[in-house]
């Protein structure tokens, strides 16, 4: 395999010391902006004016876009809830031939 | 002097600019908190390799998914109609499957750090250089181009000067990708995936409210200056007599398979992604994953517009505000109100950052490992090539301010970013091809394809643009031009290989079909077992899906 190389073989080498394990989960961030934006946006929306609806063609378009966004923000923290992030170093028992089609792909 | 009804300028109240505000420090918040996950280079450029392949998918879609794209697109719309499907759905999708099928074996299994070293490994040391430069300098100038657009959209949205939005647009991408590197960089592209589409989906709802639905939309179309053939994606493709003034051999061959395969899967800014996921399963599957959303973007950025083309007066002017990049922005005006407003600006800045943050990553990956450890410093403790990507990545954003003014002058950017695509990308990708099928293709014959191709594509770019030779319209230009880039590189492979040394097949193992093989399953995780989790049957339903939803706009 090409990872005799020695620039790569060194860099592969760090993995060791790599702290990538303790990056955080990204859906949180995602979830709470997104529930943030819900809300504020939905409140808006329940106060709009006449004119505020009229230049959106009629549609109460805050109120939809502001539901839309908590109701997307707040899958993200269920599924964050409900399936935490996998542990990273968790090998399959059999990798041989697992799978089907996707692992036997001809190279 | 402008008038008053021809201003983009929005009214945003407090409230817009506290969403737009909250963003900014989301995004800063990110690369803060990304920082403490970089300890090594690989955390720095590759995130570690660690990422869920999600992430990384969404993140791919979102590299791509800069402003320039979506302003680009969306004028595209407004010029040529529905034609400008054939780059989604033809020009994106089966670039993606190929490459998480087929290529990313070998991208990810060779743990190559960056794709000019999988051309020094297949090849040698002037193939990657010819390539890492290139690249490079490719990188700084679409960043160049990225800033110059945002600023210009900001002065046009919010009346703030040029030279304080792209100073401030780059000082946040800098922050973030100088803090937490390549993590940083893709979990807010993530993010800003779904920013884009929550300010994008508003506007394309009302618009199509606004003009009556799908149907009336069809029926206002009809009666502009782009007329019928403007509602049809192959049908006038026989000539190039149709808005797009390419015919199907350019479209398929010139597009669909050498400018598209070349971007697609030789970008680094795109693969780099892929390579940061946490197994092989994962990269295969990141561009078969983004592969999704890209079949749907088309709805938020052609739909606005035709929408624009059809209800924004005097759109389509020749400079001022309303040329055809504007139709969004002008879009955005008439019909948000504030809230979504905020919403909607707060996306488009996201997906300019998105844009540079992808170059500015790439770049500083490529000219760490491929430029610097390979011909000024070598064999430093890791932490000094850690360093280096910090300072290059200043360096980076600097140059890429500075060359904000060379996007200047083009009325259609589009136009010109794909000018660069076919004069990089398409020799690139008929060198890697040609590799890694063909055992026999010797180094140099990389290296002189890779430099043959390019120049093929860059006279043709020249003497189009001086008229010598003529072509149905720039587009067209450029899918010949990737064309003939890439039959080049096969001649001068075919040409160069008898006349030199083969590489040994013990350096070529996991480089090159036939000779040893990636292991499919390197890292896998008990689920990555489950069908759903099939590169292939995931990459087979994206690809029916494309075909599929152009029946009801042959």
């Amino acid at each position: 395999m090409a990872d005799r190389d020695k620039d790569i073989a060194a860099t592969e080498d760090t993995k060791q010391v790599s702290a990538a394990a303790r990056l955080f989960d990204v859906r949180r961030v995602i979830g709470g902006l997104f529930v943030v934006y819900g809300i504020v946006v939905t409140l808006v929306g329940i106060f709009d004016s006449q004119s505020e609806i009229d230049k959106a063609q009629g549609v109460r378009i805050n109120l939809w876009a502001g539901l839309g966004m908590l109701v997307l923000g707040l899958l993200f923290l269920l599924w964050q809830w409900l399936r935490p992030a996998e542990a990273p170093t968790a090998p399959a028992d059999e990798p041989a031939d697992a799978g089907g089609g996707s692992t036997t792909a001809e190279q | 002097m402008r008038t008053l009804a021809e201003s983009l300028r929005l009214n945003l109240d407090a409230l817009d600019y506290a969403i737009i505000g909250l963003y900014f420090a989301v995004v800063l918040g990110v690369g803060f908190a990304a920082r403490r996950a970089i300890k090594t280079s690989v955390d720095f450029f590759l995130s570690g390799r660690s990422m869920p392949a999600w992430v990384t998918g969404l993140a791919f879609i979102s590299a791509n998914l800069g402003a320039l794209e979506i302003l680009g697109m969306a004028a595209n719309g407004a010029q040529y109609g529905l034609l400008t499907v054939h780059y989604y759905w033809i020009g994106a999708v089966p670039a993606m499957v190929f490459l998480g099928i087929f290529m990313m074996p070998f991208y990810y299994g060779s743990k190559v750090r960056s794709v000019p070293e999988f051309l020094r490994l297949r090849f040698n040391r002037p193939t990657q250089f010819v390539n890492a430069l290139s690249f490079a300098v490719a990188q700084v100038l679409i960043a160049g181009v990225n800033l110059f657009a945002l600023a210009l959209v900001v002065r046009a949205l919010l009346g703030w000067p040029l030279w304080v939005a792209i100073v401030l647009g780059a000082a946040i991408v800098l922050a973030y990708i100088t803090l937490g590197g390549l993590s940083s960089a893709i979990y807010n592209e993530v993010l800003q995936f779904f920013v884009i589409l929550a300010g994008l989906i508003p506007v394309t709802v009302i618009g199509l409210v606004k003009v009556g639905g799908w149907h009336g939309l069809v029926d206002a179309v009809r009666g502009t200056s782009l007329g019928d053939s403007a509602l049809h994606t192959w049908s006038n493709t026989g000539s190039s007599d149709n808005p797009l003034g390419a015919n199907w051999l350019g479209i398929v061959f010139g597009l669909g398979f050498v400018l598209s395969f070349g971007y697609w899967t030789t970008n680094f800014a795109e693969v780099q992604r892929a390579l940061s996921a946490k197994n092989m399963s994962a990269a295969r599957r990141t561009p078969i994953i983004a592969a999704y959303p890209k079949l749907l973007i088309p709805a938020v950025t052609v739909i606005p517009g035709l929408v624009a083309l059809v209800t924004v007066k005097g759109l389509g002017a020749d400079k001022g505000d309303l040329t055809y990049n504007n139709a969004i922005p002008a879009l955005i005006r008439d019909l948000l109100p504030n809230g979504v407003l905020g919403i909607a600006v707060t996306g488009l800045l996201a997906s300019f950052m998105a844009g540079m943050a992808a170059n500015v990553s790439g770049f500083n990956t490529v000219f760490t490992y491929d430029l610097w450890q390979e011909y000024f410093k070598k064999d430093r403790p890791d932490e000094y090539y850690l360093r280096v990507g910090r300072i290059v990545t200043v360096i980076g954003v600097i140059i890429g301010i500075g060359t904000a003014f060379i996007a200047a002058g083009f009325n259609n950017i589009m136009n010109y970013i794909q000018a660069l695509f076919a004069l990089f990308n398409a020799p690139l990708f008929g060198t890697f091809l040609v590799g890694m099928l063909w055992k026999r293709m010797t180094a140099w014959a990389g290296f002189f394809g890779l430099v043959i191709g390019t120049l093929g594509a860059l006279i043709t770019y020249v003497l189009y643009k001086v008229g010598v030779v003529k072509f149905g319209s720039d587009l067209d230009e450029s899918f010949w031009g990737a064309a003939i880039a890439f039959i080049l590189v096969v001649i001068t492979a075919a040409v160069v290989t008898p006349f030199t040394e083969p590489k040994p097949e013990s350096e070529l193992r996991g480089l090159v079909r036939g000779i040893g093989k990636a292991d499919l399953n390197e890292g896998a995780v008990a689920g990555d077992r489950a069908w759903y989790r099939s590169p292939v049957l995931l990459g087979a339903i994206v690809v029916v899906l494309a075909a599929a939803f152009y029946l009801p706009f042959i």
